[in-house]
């Protein structure tokens, strides 16, 4: 026999006892800590190959020259790539795990569409250039526009607007200048009182004075509330349908039918839309105006907190005010811009332009991707598998959680349950940060503000059967230690990359930029 | 179907759960008479993965794209190398399919690269502080003048005749629903920017002086100047940038006395889009911080005293302000502020000026052969990389003809200000790294082509 | 000197025709950590009623009433670096804004401290 095993390497188990809490780096194997880039680089380096320029400044700039490089490293690529990496494995996401934020819609966002978004005569074309020379690219808004218009039932649609607000902007401010294309004063937006805040906000900016519509019991808006405030001085209705309780408002027609018997305009908060798509149509209820949260129903991702993407159906009585730019197909079949140079003939009452260049197209040839994927029956059994899953969480769990409208009927794409029957000291905050050791993303807690320590739990269509069955488990699991009065969970989470975080502090004395260099 | 995992037996198990017989009972709310029992007439049914590609492959390829051909577009949008790691980093699905971070124990990723864009924003503007973003560089200007509003008290604006006319526009639309009162009036085509009638236009009512920089025709104004004349009126100077690159050659503008100076992002990172989604910037004095619109990111410590961040601040916001909010702003541009940080984080201060330096003589380039193509006249006295030249026509045909020449060759004037004849036969050219000697002659040369 | 309260939980300290206002030991313990408290400038007229004040906890924002008409005459400066005085001593160094009364009569609806104790124990 040669010789056995020279360097002694065999296969051992170790011993299964306790290691140290603690490591020297700080790291602890795939739990990566990482600096600010502004401790691991001083300013002076950069990681990008530049020619050097072969002649300096035009003479007419010398007054202007910056004295000296702005103060930041620049870090070479290995150094780069390492950095986000690892800032990326401290954060959660739909591509780990269950993301259930009621009225937040994360659902899975087909890779498809980022291949898509990245074509060159998408992703490299300038908003200015030649219409001649981006057929394409118009005909993409346009094929958008054409299926939102068809998918809502409505007249028209507003591309431009950047987000979920700022289409909720544009549709007040057609109300507002439809209001004053027909010489009225109307002042007053009636808004239920479980709106989301930017309903509120929205009107204020416009200029409109904020009435709020009581719930009923069955977490609905109070339809002889709403009638009984209607008249000359109300300028309109936002109402969220579904609305933020997670239920259909089953008196909408009836609703949009009296506010426009009183010379009054609807807007509906189109964030739920994804729960409906398919399934039943906004214009046929009477509504005269919504966004739709393109990031929301037609999965474009979320990426940490924007880019959204906000266009707004609108009915025949509003789509004369919609701004500009937008698209237009001509006889000939192709689409055109409208913007500036036209739009006095061709859209003369617009309340005007909401931004620079005519919206966000890199979501749009997302969104275009997604619809086309799904079609119009794929549409609908989104809404249909996103409607199951919210019910199968809310009849799974109804027993453990308080739910405060399980009694009003099914539930539409999210489901609603409250703190009542904790333990005294035990809260919605708790449950949440229990879900972050248990290996989910929390729901939305505390929104709807109609109900005391609300969470929402919105599932999407995109989980399947095992993955909810694996968080309703969970979630039961945490309604029970809550109830108990378990005090661990009120240290929770304990497994994250970092236990809860002092927004007291935070907010107290505000430390916004990095300022480590400044002692120097 | 290929995105819905549920199978139709477990859909029916599900179904059975909650004690409904079909999907279509738990849509009982839905008033029957509106209720859809087929899909919609007239549409497409679901598509394979390749058909979908396909459809959209073909829209795609009926563009001109920048890369394919001579390229000389700004105005607003600019063309930049962009680093392979920067898309490769942003696709990384837990920034990409991750939310807004509320739960700042499971979003310290997303959390600290805000701070660290937030200090970036701050040092390549000259500003104490700036916040995480919002939807681009003309929204961000009008919040500029609707927070300079808060914080003067005042009501009436001042822009300056060479801020892009999106962003005038923009302000205009907001502008009316606010009551405030905006001056604005198109450029001049003259060498210099109008310093002195800015001046004398700021009065002890103005809120604010809204100043690009550099500006429209790719002037470069004296911001030092009207920041004192502004301040001595009680008035706040808006700074806006809608070129971050040309930030590595001038000065910054909160040195230069600037309160508040916003901005596009789009040119770091980013890429045109055809006009979205953007990047908006925004910094300021940090006395203005609880006046400021937009989302912001704060360092804290957790229970067990390592240091980590948050978003901080909220109070200013519609989700808990509502209607006394300072915007209706509920999102800021997350994944397209990381791809700006990572190339900035490459670039570094260094690499800025080096890549600004680079533009600018490339630019200089430009204007020096476009100079000698016959009847042409450069504008500008200053510039970094655009600039506007004068043509013996009206620009917009002479684009549409270079484009018909496979020359994408500027941005007419005509197009921005439909409005005023006498900038009919200006146009915007702007150059960039990119920019290669060759790509300078066939402009020229289709240029001569075109006039002759 | 007398100490009124409102049903909004704010507390008046009223001395002639000045007076002191500022929010009472139940509505900081109703509202956490307060982390801000945007305060009205001195020769501000305020109306009963009117929110001249804002103080900010980490998740709200809550409007403060001045129980009264009149003129502020001084904001708690302390405050603005120190706004957790109003959590460890809201009816004493936490207290925000001073005003001259215009209207004392104002006062009468008002309730004193038994009776606001009582009001606050059957919330």
């Amino acid at each position: 026999m040669s010789a056995v095993n020279a360097a002694g390497w065999r296969p051992e188990m170790g011993s299964a006892a306790a290691g140290s809490a603690e490591t020297t780096s700080g790291d602890k194997a795939l739990m990566l800590e990482e600096a600010l880039i502004f401790e691991l680089r001083e300013p002076g380096t950069c990681g990008v190959d530049i020619d050097a320029a072969d002649r300096g400044p035009v003479a007419g700039l010398a007054r202007f020259l910056r004295k000296a490089p702005a103060a930041l490293p620049g870090l070479s690529e290995p150094e780069t790539v390492r950095h986000y990496t690892r800032l990326s494995r401290q954060n959660y996401a739909i591509d780990l795990g269950p993301f259930p934020l009621g009225s937040c819609t994360m659902k899975h966002n087909p890779r498809l569409n980022e291949k898509v978004a990245r074509m060159p005569g998408f992703a490299d074309v300038h908003p200015l250039a030649p219409q001649q020379s981006a057929r394409g690219a118009l005909e993409v808004i346009n094929q958008l526009a054409f299926w939102l218009i068809e998918l809502t039932g409505m007249h028209g649609v507003a591309m431009s607007p950047k987000a979920g607000a700022h289409g909720e902007l544009c549709g007040v401010l057609c109300i507002k200048a439809a209001l004053e294309a027909r010489g009225e004063n109307r002042t007053v937006m009636l808004v239920p009182e479980s709106a989301h805040g930017t309903n509120p906000a929205t009107a204020a900016f416009a200029g409109f004075s904020i009435e709020s519509i009581p719930a009923t019991a069955d977490g609905r808006v109070d339809l002889a509330a709403l009638t009984a405030r209607l008249g000359p001085d109300v300028a309109g209705v936002m109402i969220t349908n579904p609305n933020t309780c997670g239920l259909f408002e089953r008196e909408m027609k009836t609703i949009s039918d009296a506010v426009h018997a009183a010379g009054g305009y609807v807007y509906c908060d189109g964030a739920n839309f994804n729960a409906i798509v398919g399934k039943v149509r906004p214009g046929d209820l009477g509504i005269d105006a919504m966004h739709i949260n393109l990031h929301k129903t037609f999965s474009t991702p979320h990426g940490g907190g924007g880019p959204g993407s906000g266009p707004v159906v609108l009915s025949k009585a509003l789509s004369p005010f919609g701004p500009l730019p937008y698209t237009a197909r001509m006889p000939d079949g192709t689409v055109r811009l409208i913007e500036e140079e036209d739009g006095a003939a061709e859209h003369p009452q617009s309340f005007g332009r909401m931004a620079a260049f005519h919206g966000q197209m890199g979501m749009f040839t997302r969104a275009l991707a997604y619809i086309l994927s799904h079609g119009a029956d794929g549409l609908a059994r989104v809404a249909e598998d996103a409607v199951l899953n919210a019910n199968y969480v809310l009849r799974s769990l109804e027993g453990e959680l308080e739910a405060p409208f399980a009694g009003s009927g099914p539930c539409m794409h999210e489901a609603l349950f409250s703190d009542a029957g904790l333990a005294e000291g035990f809260t919605t905050l708790d449950i949440a940060k229990g879900l972050i050791d248990e290996g989910f993303h929390p729901m939305t807690v505390y929104f709807p503000l109609v109900v005391h320590g609300a969470m929402l739990v919105e599932p999407t269509e995109t989980e399947s059967k095992a993955g909810l069955d694996r968080f309703i488990g969970s979630l039961r699991s945490l309604a029970r230690r809550a109830k108990q009065g378990d005090e661990g969970l009120k240290s929770a989470p304990h497994f994250a990359p970092r236990r809860r975080l002092d927004e007291t502090q935070a907010a107290r004395k505000p430390v916004l930029v990095w300022k480590g260099d400044a002692a120097a | 179907m290929r995105y819905l995992p549920l199978t139709p037996a477990e859909r029916s198990e599900m179904l059975g759960v909650i004690g409904a017989a079909t999907v279509d009972d738990l849509f009982v709310d839905v008033p029957a008479a509106a209720r859809l029992s087929a899909p919609i007439a007239g549409l497409p049914m679901h598509a394979s993965e390749m058909a979908v590609e396909r459809h959209m492959a073909a829209l795609s390829a009926k563009n001109l794209s920048a890369g394919a051909v001579p390229f000389f577009l700004g105005a607003g949008a600019y063309r930049h190398h962009v680093p392979a790691s920067v898309d490769h980093l942003i696709q990384r699905g837990e920034f990409l399919t991750a939310y807004t971070p509320y739960q700042p124990e499971i979003a310290q990723g997303t959390l600290q690269m805000l701070f660290e864009f937030q200090t970036q924003v701050a040092r390549l503007f000259g500003t104490e502080i700036a916040n995480a973003s919002m939807y681009d560089g003309s929204t961000a200007c009008w919040e500029a003048v609707a927070m300079a509003g808060r914080v003067t008290r005042r009501k009436r604006a001042v822009l300056c005749s060479g801020l892009h006319p999106h962003y005038v526009a923009t302000v205009r639309t907001m502008a009316k629903f606010t009551g405030d009162t905006i001056e604005a009036s198109a450029p001049r085509l003259e060498a210099e920017p109008d310093t002195a009638g800015v001046i004398a236009a700021i009065d002890d009512q103005t809120s604010c002086v809204v100043v690009q920089y550099p500006d429209i025709l790719g002037r470069v104004t004296d911001l030092a100047a009207i920041a004192e004349a502004a301040h001595a009126k009680g008035a706040l100077l808006v700074a806006v940038v809608t070129e971050p690159v040309a930030l590595g050659l001038i000065e910054a503008p909160g040195a230069l006395g600037a309160d508040i100076v916003v901005g596009e992002g789009q040119s770091l990172g980013v890429g045109l889009q055809f006009g979205g989604p953007y990047l908006g910037l925004f910094g300021c004095s940090e006395k203005f911080v609880r006046q400021m619109p937009g989302r912001l990111c704060g360092e804290t410590v957790d229970a067990e005293g390592k240091r980590g961040y948050v978003l901080t601040l909220s109070t200013r916001e519609q989700h808990i302000r509502r209607e006394k909010a300072t915007s209706n702003i509920c999102t800021n541009a997350g994944l397209c502020a990381l791809a700006f940080s990572i190339h900035m984080t490459l670039l570094g201060g260094t690499g800025l000026d080096r890549l600004a330096r680079l533009n600018h003589a490339r630019a200089q380039a430009t204007a020096e052969r476009l100079a000698r193509v016959p009847s042409v006249a450069v504008l500008n006295s200053a510039y970094v990389n655009e600039f506007t030249v004068v043509l013996p026509q009206d620009a917009r045909e002479v684009v549409r003809a270079l484009a018909d020449r496979q020359v994408l060759g500027g941005v007419s004037l005509g197009r921005l200000y439909p409005d005023a004849p006498d900038l009919a036969n200006g146009l915007l050219v702007c150059a960039s790294e990119m920019t290669s000697d060759e790509d300078i002659e066939a402009l020229a040369v289709a240029l001569e082509g075109v006039l002759a | 000197m007398s100490r009124y309260f409102t049903q909004d939980h704010e507390w008046i300290d009223v001395d002639g025709d000045s007076a002191t206002v500022g929010i009472t030991d139940y509505a900081q313990s109703q509202l956490g950590d307060i982390t801000f408290v945007e305060l009205p400038a001195a020769g501000t007229a305020v109306k009963k009623g009117d929110a001249p004040c804002v103080v900010d906890s980490v998740k709200a924002a809550s409007d403060v009433y001045s129980p009264a008409s009149g003129t502020v005459t001084e904001e708690n400066a302390a405050l603005a670096d120190e706004p957790e005085l109003v959590n460890s001593d809201a009816e004493g160094a936490g207290w925000l804004f001073r005003l001259t009364l215009s209207d004392a009569g104002e006062l009468d609806g008002l309730m004193d401290r038994a009776a606001y104790d009582e009001y606050v124990a059957g919330l």
